[in-house]
């Protein structure tokens, strides 16, 4: 490890225990009707996972955040690499994708809900309507940006499309495309998780529902800390990924 | 009008007319979907009746004190860490993992906070749309050329007449992206804390609605919404763009 990312590690670590202390403190002021401490709540999560119920709703949620995200992935990524490969059509089509990224997807709901049903596909549905945009909005700005002259080397070299796209417009663009990806990642997870919360009967979504109804407080605070720790590990994660190809291409 | 725009109106105009004919002729269940024809005009029936003004004005007025709040302490805290890269070192990876945390899931914690009244929604809102103002006003810091820093020290301005006459005019466009995103997610907040659970507000009235079943008030609604977010996106969006000019002219 270098320097910078012992420092990096480090700032993380301060920042955790600055959250633990903050959220203990909280505590003492709201008691406990209102939010379960930071301790108790780690230890309600890991009853929580050793319930067989539970994880019936957890793979149901994961089940639909990976279809949900594979197909806004592709869908994203196609439209980005057309968008960005065509200076016309992106300038048609930029401003109407740049003003349903605006639009509160939530009211799209009852729509989505009344043309497919209550169920896995609405719910994977909702799930990439959130995160197709961020995808194809980066990938058509990195695909924008490649440098003229790798193109017409491909040109030179008399390269197919689909040899362009895979040699070299995704290897050059790839640093930019996975910032699209990361972004896409953590809207697709709320996408879904907003889904289950509606229309569904299975699910963390479903779960934080119920637990909301019964005022089940600790059932909310665990389900949030999962969620929470899955979203910011998975996040951090494709960060330094992220910051490892930028580097790389610089 | 360009080209471009010319063929993104005639592109939107085909699929509301396609979704009209599909509607018209019972490929569309009428009740799945309502012809977009019969949308707007019960969504002039409804603004005339002024049945919903209430509702509208709770949800906009809650969006609007988000905003402003998301605004105002954005700007402040930005301004105010712009000078510690300690603190802002150790924020980065806060700010870089907080899109990944689906804030409504802190949604319950807030009604059980402070009950269901406008606040937990406010507060969602402002939540949502802070970070994005920070980052976007540490962005717009960080972008004011050094010359200028370096003129101002010259002529002795003061710190109001530095932040009023250099460091103001010269960020504004990133501060004016900041307050973009603020008024989006602020929307996004609002309306989907108020889906989730409320008493008041558009969202509660769109899923009411769609509880019942009364498509006459909720595709309407839909509308409504879209258009008042589109709307005031692509103003703040046209006016970024004169400022983006007038910065790289000057």
């Amino acid at each position: 490890m270098t320097a910078k990312s012992w420092l990096s590690a480090a700032n993380s670590m301060i920042l955790v225990a600055g959250l633990l202390v903050a959220w203990q403190i909280l505590f003492e002021f709201a008691g406990i009707q209102a939010i379960t401490p930071p301790l108790a709540t780690f230890l309600n999560l890991a009853h929580l996972l050793t319930t067989e119920a539970f994880w019936g709703h957890l793979e149901e949620t994961g089940r639909a955040f990976f279809f949900a995200l594979a197909l806004a992935l592709l869908l994203g990524l196609a439209i980005g690499f057309w968008l960005g490969a065509h200076r016309f059509s992106s300038e048609v089509f930029e401003p109407i994708l740049v003003a349903f990224y605006s639009i509160p997807k939530i009211t799209l709901y009852p729509i989505i809900l009344l043309a497919f049903g209550l169920g896995l596909p609405a719910k994977i549905a909702f799930g990439t309507i959130h995160g197709i945009v961020p995808v194809a909005i980066f990938t058509m700005t990195a695909v924008r940006n490649v440098n003229p002259i790798l193109l017409k080397t491909a040109r030179v070299f008399k390269l197919g499309v689909w040899k362009v796209v895979g040699s070299v417009l995704l290897p050059a663009a790839l640093p930019e495309i996975f910032t699209g990806i990361r972004v896409g990642f953590s809207l697709t997870l709320i996408g879904t998780l907003l889904g289950e919360m509606f229309g569904s009967q299975r699910g963390l979504g479903y779960l934080l529902m119920t637990a909301i109804g019964l005022q089940n407080v600790p059932l909310i605070m665990s389900v949030t800390l999962l969620i929470v720790l899955f979203a910011a590990s998975v996040s951090s994660l494709l960060i330094v990924i992220d910051h490892r190809l930028h580097r790389r291409m610089s | 009008m360009s080209r471009a725009a010319l063929y993104r109106l005639v592109f939107v105009a085909a699929g509301v007319a396609l979704l009209e004919l599909l509607c018209r002729t019972g490929v569309i269940d009428h009740l799945t979907m309502q012809p977009p024809s019969d949308m707007v005009r019960d969504l002039a029936v409804l603004l005339a009746s002024g049945s919903m003004n209430k509702a509208m004005l709770k949800t906009f007025t809650n969006v609007a004190i988000a905003g402003a709040l998301a605004v105002a302490f954005g700007v402040a805290f930005g301004v105010a860490i712009h000078g510690y890269r300690a603190v802002r070192q150790g924020l980065e990876p806060l700010f870089a993992t907080y899109y990944a945390i689906p804030v409504y899931a802190f949604y319950p914690l807030l009604i059980i906070l402070f009950g269901l009244g406008d606040l937990p929604q406010i507060l969602i809102g402002f939540m949502l749309a802070v970070v994005a103002v920070i980052v976007n006003t540490l962005n717009g810091l960080d972008r004011v050329s050094r010359v200028l820093m370096k003129t101002a020290r010259v002529y002795r301005l003061g710190p109001v007449a530095t932040a009023r006459k250099i460091t103001l005019p010269s960020a504004a466009p990133y501060l004016l992206t900041g307050v973009k995103l603020a008024v989006a997610h602020a929307f996004i907040g609002v309306i989907g804390a108020e889906f989730i659970m409320s008493q008041t507000g558009i969202g509660y009235e769109i899923s009411f609605a769609y509880n019942n079943f009364d498509n006459k008030i909720m595709y309407p609604l839909i509308l409504l919404v879209l258009a008042a977010s589109i709307a005031i996106n692509s103003a703040l969006s046209r006016w970024e763009q004169v400022l983006m000019r007038r910065r790289s002219r000057s």
